[in-house]
């Protein structure tokens, strides 16, 4: 079973943006490699889109391709494409790992029947892909972004919300106090202070 | 109502917060990641440009990396698959670094500034066979040089700029097995030397710009060679012989093969057993190694061999390296105790050295195992060396100029296991200025900190900040805090050397090459295995350091000898050491002390006796009272058998032998045409759980099934027991089991069609956690069992516990048929999965995490609370409450709840969790060919402030608040006065 698999001969609509790489990509897609039993599947890891936008400069250094959970781990060149050789025919699974990015799987079915045919999916959201080229579904932010200084934000914290009730108590209070009736409240202060507890309107000023 | 709705705010406020992520500036304060690359086997220096010295190396655990040669730190480094292993490494071009990897199969270059791959090539092997890499200097400049590859019969001609196969050629369809290649200066032809069949020597003249052979020539040889040859000029190799007691020159001038033994004895006199070839490539120079010494010989025609020096073991030597048109320098290392002599030697003079040094070098190391040397030029325009050696413990050091420039301790890229230790109680008695000292300090910190939250700080600050958080003098102490933060972790490396290290800052406290680990005559092939916890004093008995116990074994084999060794966890003190009589396949330790706190083991040897340790009269006693509930099980993969056991005595017991008869009491066989089993596992010794009731919606109660005897095993189709990939969604299952390890009851059974390995499971509580991979979905997937006890359910029944029905106070045990409940669900995840562990805690009160090791390297902290089984998709107001999740059909990965958050742990093979004495708090140490701590809070630290809190904020908001009293009290006196005077 001496072999190459293209993968899925992309549309020449699909090609024309790739045309500028359509060298490297004749090569690394449907190298012709006769070593050994199996197939060749060749991709291509893309950061660019999502890299931009952040403008962080893509690295490729340090990307891994692995295949079916590790049976083997290959490397993106410095233009992203990476490649497997010697697979057997049936469904396996890509991953890519790479720091700050996050990726789907990729189920990849190389066909037993109908040799050199080869189809790709996103097990994530099941999205086919016509060419092996996989690009990060997003970044990913592992830490935490602390928000700058605001009002808002000390006044959220314990101590913050300590002095906005004490505020509260301060200023609005004696607002309702003077409300009440003087002559109950000069009774209730009495109660008070016969019974002896110390309570919050001892501290309070007195309105009257 | 002003208060409720501020408590209610408050609430609010800290309920939304329940992510554990770290602020970037977090890094650093309780974690910390080491790089490792493991045991080195190739190294290549690249110094002859102006810029940036650096050696290439290639490591036993398949790790390419580039150093620096001033400091040892890792400029790039790539971890390669598993079988993908590195056989040669060359430099091309002056800068790509070539790899050939999986047996000659692969051939990659890499960027040498930055390590990005430039191009691979894969090429055919016909056989396994040794494999050579040979990068041809071209002379003529602006050509295109070529990469050589033998592989078998095959050579392979390569670019060196885009790794294009130029040409090919076959040279022999019989096992053809090139051992030594080489070009003479300025010819378009290489000459490649080899053995077919071990038995017939065999020279080819070859072309390289074409491959075309222009010359060939065969010889048999009729006593065999045994796979080794060294060059050692230009027309005469010199080989071993099958039985390696004979040295055969092998002459090849003009194509003419002629051969010449010399019997070693005759030679050597004291040589005795077998002598090994060591890879050189010297002028006229050959290095035998014969069992006690390194011996070098000239080789002075065909004919004759003469001794030029002994070098007494231990001791090792380098390669040649070239160094002038007609000179060769190469460096001799030489033990002497604790000492080790560097001797520099050129070939064209061997009695005169170059260079003699002698290095001081702590005894922990063992003996030098590779040298690679190097030579640069000196300010003053002479010649210098400096030698690269790979110690016996894995270590990397760079000498130059008599002293140790830079140690890596690349052991610890292979550790086996690992345990904790506490630390000493600090000792009573801080004098005051310490105290004044450290108040101050505090203070200043404190308020530098205010300033950095109230963003006045000047970027000087913020950096003098970050530094005190960093260095904070607390977090590395050498004693015991009242949290539980700083502990040893004692590892144990596959070269045999135990670690400690601090949890503060991951710095080696003490390390040790255990003697007994170290290859001899009574222990060929050292092996290492686990490392328990040995003895842990009651923390009155202060004066007494705990200690730990390691068991290893002397060879692969399950009947080899064991070894076992207690090792002082403070020092590194070795207490004990001894080769047992005994082989060791399983080892237990019990839940019991002896009267000294020293926990009791038990050896499983390969008969299945059971032998007690320590072997005393007093650990006899405590265990023949508990030796009826002493169970255990083996599992028997290949067999596809489970098998319980208890002890028994047969006959008298022998007090001084301390060994226990097995007695099978059940065996569970698994139907091997339809099963085997693919992963066994149960839950941590030393777990704590907190209660067995769960409160569930609407105040209802259920109880777990708690049982220190639970056994999760997973079977495979046969089928499917290899990689994804290998099999049909039709041909693969996957079972899980819950097994009662006293009774070997089946508890529950479940099938995933379609399903098959990997398996990583956890265990913990009662409930199982296991990731596989679903063929249909052609995902991972993530299943949670959880089983609840149903016995207990009518206990409920307020009735009955008034009237004294109830079974509370039943005594659980696995004899009884237990009666349980189980609930299941699955999930998707993302990720394969390389390792899996559960948090653990002091109390076991705070909810759990998952910690998932995934195959970018990274450690997850997913909730278990998403692996509820009870999710649904629409939870009823009370399950809201309760906090169940809604049902999804895969989990969801934060990435903010990476505990190693923009790190990854090259190679990850195991994390373990420990707790921490505050309950909301978990230790994590993950290891791989990186180390990387943290201690996370599942619930966050509810039961301490955090790092973050602001004391100085909040002395002045009680300062703030205290002046406005005083201002509103002044206030109303003077408001009093004027009612009064009104």
């Amino acid at each position: 079973m001496r072999s190459s698999a293209a993968l899925f001969n992309p549309p020449l609509l699909l090609l024309l943006p790739l045309l500028l790489f359509s060298h490297l990509l004749n090569r690394a897609i449907a190298a012709d490699l006769r070593s050994g039993d199996g197939y060749t599947i060749a991709g291509r890891v893309k950061l660019g889109a999502t890299a931009k936008e952040s403008g962080l400069p893509a690295k490729l250094t340090n990307i891994k391709v692995i295949l079916n959970g590790g049976q083997s781990i290959s490397f993106a060149k410095a233009d992203g494409y990476f490649s497997f050789h010697n697979v057997p025919a049936g469904t396996h699974l890509i991953e890519v790992a790479a720091l700050g990015y996050f990726f789907s799987p990729v189920r990849v079915d190389i066909s037993a029947r109908n040799p050199g045919k080869i189809q790709a999916a996103l097990t994530e959201n099941k999205r086919v892909l016509y060419e092996l080229i996989l690009e990060p579904l997003r970044e990913e932010q592992y830490y935490e972004k602390r928000e700058p200084f605001s009002i808002m934000s000390l006044m959220k914290s314990p101590m913050g919300l300590m002095m906005g009730f004490m505020l509260l108590v301060m200023f609005v209070m004696p607002k309702l106090m003077e409300n009440i009736d003087p002559e109950e409240m000069r009774r209730a202060q009495e109660e008070m202070r016969t019974q002896g507890v110390p309570s919050l309107s001892s501290l309070l000023p007195r309105s009257n | 109502m002003a208060i409720r709705a501020c408590l209610g705010l408050m609430i609010l406020l800290f309920s939304s917060t329940i992510s554990t992520a770290l602020f970037e500036d977090q890094v650093g304060l309780s974690d910390w990641h080491q790089k490792y690359i493991g045991k080195v086997k190739h190294a290549i220096f690249h110094t002859q440009k102006t810029g940036r010295k650096r050696v290439v190396v290639s490591t036993e655990e398949n790790v390419l990396a580039s150093l620096d040669l001033r400091t040892g730190n890792i400029f790039w480094r790539h971890v390669l698959g598993k079988i993908d292993c590195i056989d040669q490494v060359d430099i091309a071009l002056g800068k790509y670094v070539v790899t050939l990897s999986s047996g000659g199969s692969i051939l990659r270059a890499w960027n040498l500034p930055d390590g990005q791959m430039i191009w691979e090539s894969i090429l055919q092997v016909s056989a396994p066979s040794k494999s050579l890499l040979h990068a041809l200097a071209n002379m003529n400049v602006g050509k295109d040089n070529l990469i050589l590859v033998f592989g078998g019969s095959l050579i392979h001609a390569l670019s060196s700029t885009d790794g294009q196969i130029v040409w090919r050629k076959e040279l022999s369809t019989n096992s053809l097995e090139i051992q030594q290649v080489f070009q003479p200066r300025d010819s378009d032809i290489f000459y490649a030397l080899g053995f077919i069949d071990s038995s017939e020597f065999v020279a080819y003249y070859v072309n390289y710009k074409n491959g075309e052979v222009l010359q060939q020539s065969k010889a048999s040889f009729k006593s065999g060679f045994c796979g080794e040859a060294s060059l050692s000029s230009n027309d005469v190799v010199v080989a071993l012989d099958a039985s390696r007691t004979y040295l055969v020159s092998i002459s090849f001038r003009n194509g003419v093969i002629t051969f010449q033994q010399t019997y070693i004895p005759d030679l050597i006199p004291e040589f005795s057993g077998k002598a090994t070839l060591l890879p050189s490539k010297y002028n006229g120079i050959l290095a035998v190694d014969i069992a006690s010494s390194i011996v070098l010989l000239r080789v002075k025609g065909v004919n004759e061999l003469e001794i030029i020096e002994k070098i007494n073991y231990p001791s090792a030597i380098s390669d040649a390296l070239p160094f002038s048109k007609e000179q060769q320098a190469f460096a001799i290392l030489q033990h002497d105790e604790s000492r080790i002599h560097i001797k520099v030697k050129f070939d064209t003079d061997l009695t005169n050295e170059v260079l003699k040094e002698t290095i001081q070098l702590d005894g922990q190391r063992g003996n030098v195992e590779k040298v690679f040397i190097n030579n640069y030029i000196r300010t003053d325009r002479t010649h210098g060396f400096r030698v690269l050696v790979v110690m016996e413990d894995h270590s990397l050091l760079l000498v130059q100029q008599g002293e140790i420039v830079w140690t890596r301790e690349d052991g610890l890229a292979s550790i086996v296991d690992s345990t904790t230790s506490e630390l000493p109680v600090e000792k009573e008695g801080v004098s005051v200025a310490e105290v004044e000292h450290s108040l101050f300090e505090w203070l200043k910190g404190h308020f530098l900190k205010l300033k950095g939250t109230l963003m006045l700080a000047s970027p000087d600050e913020v950096a003098a900040i970050q530094a005190i958080r960093l260095k904070s003098f607390e977090k590395n102490q050498m004693t015991r805090d009242h949290n539980g933060f700083r502990k040893l972790i004692i590892v144990l490396t596959r070269a045999g050397k135990i670690l400690a290290l601090h949890t503060g800052d991951g710095r080696v406290v003490w390390s040790v090459l255990l003697p007994v680990l170290r290859e001899s005559e009574t222990c060929g092939n050292p092996f290492v295995l686990n490392v328990y916890q040995w003895q842990v004093p009651h923390h009155r008995a202060m004066h007494e350091n705990p200690s730990v116990l390691v068991i290893g074994r002397c060879g692969h084999n399950f009947d080899a000898p064991g070894i076992f060794s207690i090792v002082d966890a403070y020092t590194g003190k070795v207490h004990n050491s001894l080769v047992l009589e005994h082989s060791v396949r399983h080892v237990m330790p019990l839940p019991l002390t002896d009267s000294t706190e020293q926990h009791l083991h038990i050896v499983i040897d390969d008969n299945l006796h059971a032998h007690l340790y320590p072997k005393t009269s007093d650990a006899v006693k405590i265990f023949l009272d508990e030796m009826p509930n002493v169970f255990w099980y083996s599992v028997e993969v290949g067999k596809n058998i489970i098998k319980g056991y208890s002890l028994e005595i047969k006959g008298e017991l022998d007090m001084a032998e301390n060994v226990f008869q097995p007695k099978e009491l059940w065996s569970i066989v698994f139907p091997s045409e339809s099963e085997t089993i693919a992963l066994t596992a149960t839950r941590k010794m030393n777990e704590i759980v907190h209660t067995q009731a769960k409160i569930v919606a609407d105040q209802d109660v259920m109880y777990k099934y708690i049982s220190k005897n639970i056994l999760f095993v997973a079977t495979v189709a046969p089928k499917a027991s290899g990689e994804i990939g290998s099999a049909t969604p039709e041909e693969a299952w996957l079972y899980a089991y819950l097994i009662d390890t006293v009774s070997g009851r089946i508890l529950h059974r479940v099938s995933h069609q379609g399903a098959q390995g990997p398996i990583h499971a956890v265990v913990s509580e009662n409930w199982v956690v296991y990731h596989y991979f679903n063929l249909r979905a052609h995902r991972h997937e993530m299943s949670v069992i959880e089983i609840y006890d149903q016995s207990r359910e009518d206990n409920k029944d307020v009735w009955k516990l008034v009237l004294g029905k109830h079974n509370l106070t039943a005594p659980i045990s696995s004899y009884s048929k237990p009666d349980v409940t189980v609930k299941s669900q699955s999930y998707f995840f993302i990720h394969s999965v390389k390792s899996m562990a559960v948090t653990a805690t002091a109390k076991g009160i705070t909810s759990k995490q998952l910690l998932i090791g995934t195959i970018g390297d990274q450690v997850l902290a997913l909730d278990k609370r998403f692996l509820d089984p009870r999710r649904s998709a629409n939870p009823t107001q009370s399950e809201k409450e309760e906090g169940i999740i809604p049902l999804t059909d895969s989990l969801p990965i934060v990435p903010q709840s990476y505990v190693t958050h923009a790190l990854q742990v090259e190679g990850l093979r195991g994390i373990v969790t420990t707790p921490a004495k505050l309950e909301s708090t978990t230790l994590v140490f993950s290891y791989g060919v990186d180390l990387f701590f943290t201690r996370i809070a599942p619930s966050r630290t509810y039961d301490s402030l955090t790092e973050d809190f602001s004391y100085a904020l909040l002395l002045l908001t009680i300062v703030a608040l205290v002046a406005a009293l005083l201002v509103t009290w002044a206030l109303s006196e003077r408001k009093e006065l004027r009612e009064k005077w009104r």
